[in-house]
């Protein structure tokens, strides 16, 4: 290359965009500095997803001690919930011809018939404990399960009224919302049913138990008249803008492919922030109110905390019904971030949650700032690996470094050293 | 305290020849029954009955048995909880694929099917009883088990410092980078002789297909080899089970601090635990690549594949080697039984995995033998003892 | 205030409790001593509703009967038990240890005034207001425990071995402090192995052997007899 000709251009870009890249209209920045801030910012962004997860994984392990394989399934279906809700309510921008056939019926389905399912389930456990007195724990339970269905059936009916006046990004935060109640709703039911006729049973009883309701969340998720088995492209619900742009688009220098440049994208700010925001407000409701103390001390010891007069199966059941919430925050905002959603029992869906699920246990499992911090790091380490190292080895470097954690500091980074006696 | 299977039969102290026939001679006798299965059974379902998929049910049936099986050393007699044990299936099975594919390139030119009588499921295929193909497979099987059991021994080494949960999720994360490895970091298969003949071994053993799978595999597992197998490790796991050795596992699963107390070495025999467990789940493997109708790919072994081996075992009841058994026989049918109500049935199967935990936690026959009385007591009387909350 | 009928408790195959029956009433300190696995926990456990008792038993409080109710209800009632081996949280700080033992209350102002009053009993506590339970000693994690079962306004407080693992001048103080929350009017029933102790501070106890109630009476009249004298003050007599 001839100096004289004017300045030298920049070292090609290696390696050339991969076909993912291509199709997701995003090609790899092109200086270092360029392409660090990239790969930090979508580190970051699907990290802090990864943390919401990861709460709702720590969470339950510290209570009860188990590891709730379902939880990755209530994930797939928050973003499936939040794309059934935003078809009822009339975002149907992508695919209309699809939302035609199929946004009547399956949302009412859901957000109705889960209602009604809670209600008949709860009934059938609770008919038994109510002779005699009025108002039991189960009445209670299935009071606020009612009420709790009939909240979502409202939000989503909200999203639609919102969206019909023009006030979309309002709609897309009820429809959030909406999604969150929903999955807590279905946490809670699954706690109620599956988990807690189980609380004294060995863990290994427990442990088959979280897969079977992980099968049937697939596959109840896979039938035809729920979301069927196709994957689907996911409305835009929040409002995406280029906030600044780092660099400038220019030709590669083969001229092939156009340099693209850093885009800080108002989507992943909303995304990164909703996540953040829901983050403080947990680790301000565990570590600074009422029902958050008694979350840690049923955590400490289910014996003790009773005997403080704590109602230890209204905590256990709130916190199922507190990580379900985030995990389905997590699934909406994915969704909205990458727009292509699997089928429920997709392995690449399910395997997100199961690295989230990794993140709590490098964090430190049982331990909350453990489980965002561990997410964050198990996002940041995907994305330089695959920007940096082999980029098929992503999942790779996840369990990889799961591995190495396990083996030299066996609590996690911010939980006891202690290893585990069975 | 050294206690061993070699160990105990010197101790016993019966002429050594007598012993060795006592030894050996029960193994004579699986592979006298695996030909028979072989000669017998197999023209008599394909070719009288017509049962094709009979047949073809069969061979699954029997390699989930191995898996199922051999992940009771683990799971149920050591009370070590793996997750990963697909992944022992796949390193099992891509290693054998590899060698016999590329073998029988270097022998006959072609990867075409070329064993003997009792390799293979076709009928009225004149071959001989023996060729060096059958040689070939048995060779391929055992360094699939092999390798697998260096893998298990990889796997068995954190279980030194990890215990319940938090070994499963390493057997998890293992059994994931295997197969992504597998799935990304391996080339095409190569099938031009001229090619295959050039390429040094250690290139060969980097084709296996990556993410599209091992295609063009001839296919070996015939009746005779999956029995064969199955009687195998029925025979060493019954061994197993009713041996000092057996009995060391087991206190490790009741009581590991006590039983270290004991002088159990518990971090030895957890480890042989594992990498016996590997090796027949990498001959299990093995047999899988090469079962008509399968296409091997790594996707397929994923922890999904290792969730199914677990439920067979959890619901066989954990330590019962005939409760494995009948579970894998059961889990293998029970799916293709239900293909009738189609989308329904993976529905039914999580519904009924979840009421099996609530009404029946121990299993099937919890940790007793088919035949025992105590399985049969157990059997009846749960519903009884279930009041006891116990 | 406390009737227990035919208490039975089973683990499982094994029979803890084979059918006792003891009384407290309003104001006492009544005791309950024996040895190591003669049940007295297990007693204790039923009462608070942490065990599941057998068909027939009676706990009868304050004329409502609390068998089979779950625990968080029965110390909304006021029966509060401050558990064997202290079982305090030990990530917690102090404060929110006390703050946990006032879980069923809402009444902001009287939490802070039986706060300030549980701490004037127990002066070591105010200075380790902030630091983690788990960096405390022995005995003042005892201290905790009490100050902390006080929070929810027991009417009877049931104690479970506050004297275990302790130092001779460390249990000198407990029992005096358990003294002094008798005298303000909380009845409390203390399980103990330290019969010597127990006798002097309680009005009456019962012997608990096995499972079975085999002594009973006023606390001095069981000290002075030979058959408790022989049995669990050896060491101290």
């Amino acid at each position: 290359m001839d100096s004289r000709l004017g300045p030298a251009p920049p070292r090609a870009h290696w390696p050339p965009p991969r076909a993912h890249e291509q199709a997701r209209g995003y090609y790899p920045p092109f200086t270092v500095l360029e392409k660090f801030l990239q790969t930090l910012m979508d580190g970051l962004a699907v990290g802090s997803l990864y943390a919401l997860i990861a709460l709702g994984y720590t969470m339950v392990y510290g209570i009860l001690k188990f590891i709730n394989f379902a939880h990755s399934d209530i994930f797939v279906l928050g973003a499936w919930i939040s794309y059934a809700t935003a078809l009822f309510a009339g975002y149907n921008d992508l695919d209309p011809a699809a939302a035609g056939i199929q946004a009547a019926p399956f949302p009412v389905w859901v957000l109705y018939g889960l209602g009604g399912a809670t209600f008949v389930a709860l009934v059938v456990a609770g008919i038994p404990k109510l002779q005699g007195r009025p108002l039991s724990e189960s009445a209670r339970a299935l009071l606020l399960g009612v009420t709790w269905a009939w909240a979502c059936a409202g939000m989503a009916l909200a999203a639609r009224v919102l969206q019909g006046a023009g006030w979309s990004i309002v709609g897309g935060g009820a429809i959030l919302i909406c999604s969150m109640l929903t999955c807590g709703l279905v946490g809670f039911t699954l706690e109620r049913v599956a988990y807690k006729p189980l609380r004294n049973a060995p863990r290994l009883n427990v442990l088959i138990t979280a897969i079977g309701i992980s099968l049937l969340l697939q596959n109840l998720g896979q039938l035809e008249w729920m979301f069927g088995t196709r994957p689907q492209g996911m409305p835009s619900l929040l409002p995406d803008a280029v906030l600044a742009e780092i660099g400038g688009s220019r030709p590669s220098p083969d001229a092939d492919w156009t340099v693209q440049p850093v885009r800080i994208r108002l989507l992943d700010v909303i995304a990164a922030g909703t996540a953040i925001v829901l983050m403080l407000a947990l680790d301000r409701l565990v570590f600074h109110t009422k029902i958050g103390r008694a979350m840690r001390a049923v955590s400490f010891s289910e014996r003790n905390a009773a005997l403080m007069g704590i109602p230890v199966d209204r905590v256990i059941s709130f916190t199922f019904v507190l990580g379900s919430m985030l995990a389905a925050a997590a699934g909406f905002l994915y969704a909205q971030k990458y727009t292509k959603l699997g089928q429920t029992a997709d392995t690449v869906w399910v395997l997100l949650g199961l690295k989230a699920f990794v993140a709590a246990v490098v964090g430190g499992i049982g331990n909350i700032r453990g489980a965002m911090l561990g997410g964050i790091l198990i996002g940041l380490l995907e994305f330089f690996g695959v920007a940096y190292l082999i980029p098929q080895l992503r999942d790779v470097y996840v369990f990889g470094v799961l591995i190495l954690v396990l083996l030299v500091r066996p609590g996690g980074i911010l939980g006891s050293t202690a290893v585990e006696k069975v | 305290m050294a206690w061993s299977l070699s160990s105990r039969a010197s101790q016993l102290g019966p002429p050594a020849a007598w012993s060795l026939v006592r030894g050996v001679l029960p193994f004579l006798a699986c592979v006298a029954v695996a030909i028979l299965a072989q000669v017998i059974l197999k023209p008599f379902l394909i070719t009288t009955l017509g049962w094709d998929f009979a047949a073809k049910m069969i061979v699954d049936v029997g390699i989930n048995i191995v898996l199922a099986v051999s992940l009771t050393l683990v799971n149920g007699f050591t009370g070590q909880f793996s997750i990963g044990h697909a992944a022992f299936m796949a390193v099992g099975g891509y290693t054998a694929a590899a060698i016999v594919y590329y073998g029988s390139y270097r022998i006959a030119g072609n990867p075409d099917l070329a064993g003997g009588v009792l390799s293979s499921m076709l009928v009225g295929r004149e071959a001989p009883w023996f060729t060096p193909h059958d040689l070939l497979f048995l060779v391929a099987m055992l360094a699939g088990g092999v390798v697998a059991a260096l893998c298990g021994y990889l796997v068995g080494l954190p279980s030194l410092r990890l215990k319940g949960d938090y070994l499963a999720i390493v057997t998890l994360g293992f059994g994931e980078i295997v197969r992504v490895l597998i799935q990304s970091q391996t080339g095409d298969v190569l099938y031009d002789p001229e090619e295959i003949a050039q390429t040094p071994a250690w290139k060969l053993a980097g084709s296996l297909g990556g993410s599209l799978g091992f295609s063009g595999l001839p296919f070996y597992t015939s009746f005779f080899w999956v029995y064969l197998l199955v009687l195998v490790t029925l025979l060493l796991a019954w061994r197993i089970k009713n041996s000092s050795y057996g009995r060391a596992l087991i206190s490790i699963r009741e009581d590991e601090i006590a039983s270290e107390a004991m002088g159990v070495d518990t971090t030895r025999f957890k480890i042989r635990a594992f990498v016996l467990s590997a090796f027949l789940a990498g001959c299990a493997g093995a047999l899988f690549a090469h079962t008509v109708g399968v296409q091997l790919n790594a996707a397929e072994l994923g922890f999904v594949k290792s969730f199914d081996i677990i439920i067979m075992v959890v619901l066989g009841g954990l330590g019962s080697i005939s409760g494995a058994v009948i579970a894998a026989i059961i889990l293998t049918i029970l799916p293709e039984a239900l293909r009738g109500v189609a989308e329904y049935r993976m529905v039914a199967y999580a519904v009924a995995l979840i009421v099996m935990m609530l009404v029946r936690p121990k299993g099937l026959l919890g940790v007793h033998e088919v035949w025992e009385r105590a399985a049969w007591d157990w059997l009846l009387g749960a519903s009884k003892r279930k009041g006891a909350g116990r | 205030m406390l009737e227990v009928e035919s208490l039975a408790v089973s683990y499982g195959a094994i029979k803890a409790l084979h059918g006792i029956g003891l009384r407290v009433g309003r104001g006492e300190i009544v005791t309950l001593i024996g040895s190591n696995g003669a049940g007295k926990s297990t007693t204790l456990r039923a009462i608070s509703g942490l065990v599941r008792p057998a068909a027939g038993s009676k706990i009868v409080y304050d004329g409502t009967s609390i068998a089979s109710r779950p625990p968080h209800e029965i110390v909304r009632m006021g029966l509060v038990q401050s558990p064997e081996g202290r079982g305090v949280f030990p990530n917690m700080t102090v404060e929110e240890n006390l703050e946990l033992g006032a879980y069923v209350r809402s009444d902001r102002d009287g939490i802070d005034a039986d706060r300030e009053k549980a701490l004037s009993l127990f002066p070591r506590l105010k200075e380790r207001f902030r630091q983690s339970a788990g960096t405390l000693s022995g005995g003042e994690q005892q201290m905790l425990a009490m100050a902390r079962a006080l929070m929810a306004r027991p009417r009877l407080l049931l104690l479970d071995e506050p004297s275990l693992g302790l130092a001779p001048q460390i249990v000198q103080v407990i029992f005096r402090i358990i003294r002094e929350i008798n005298a303000g009017g909380t009845t409390i029933l203390l399980v103990e192995q330290n019969a010597h102790m127990a006798l002097k501070v309680a009005h009456r106890a019962y012997v608990l052997e096995v499972g079975r109630i085999v002594m009973e009476g006023p606390a001095a009249e069981l000290a002075a007899s030979d058959q408790v004298k022989n049995a669990y003050m050896g060491r101290h007599a």
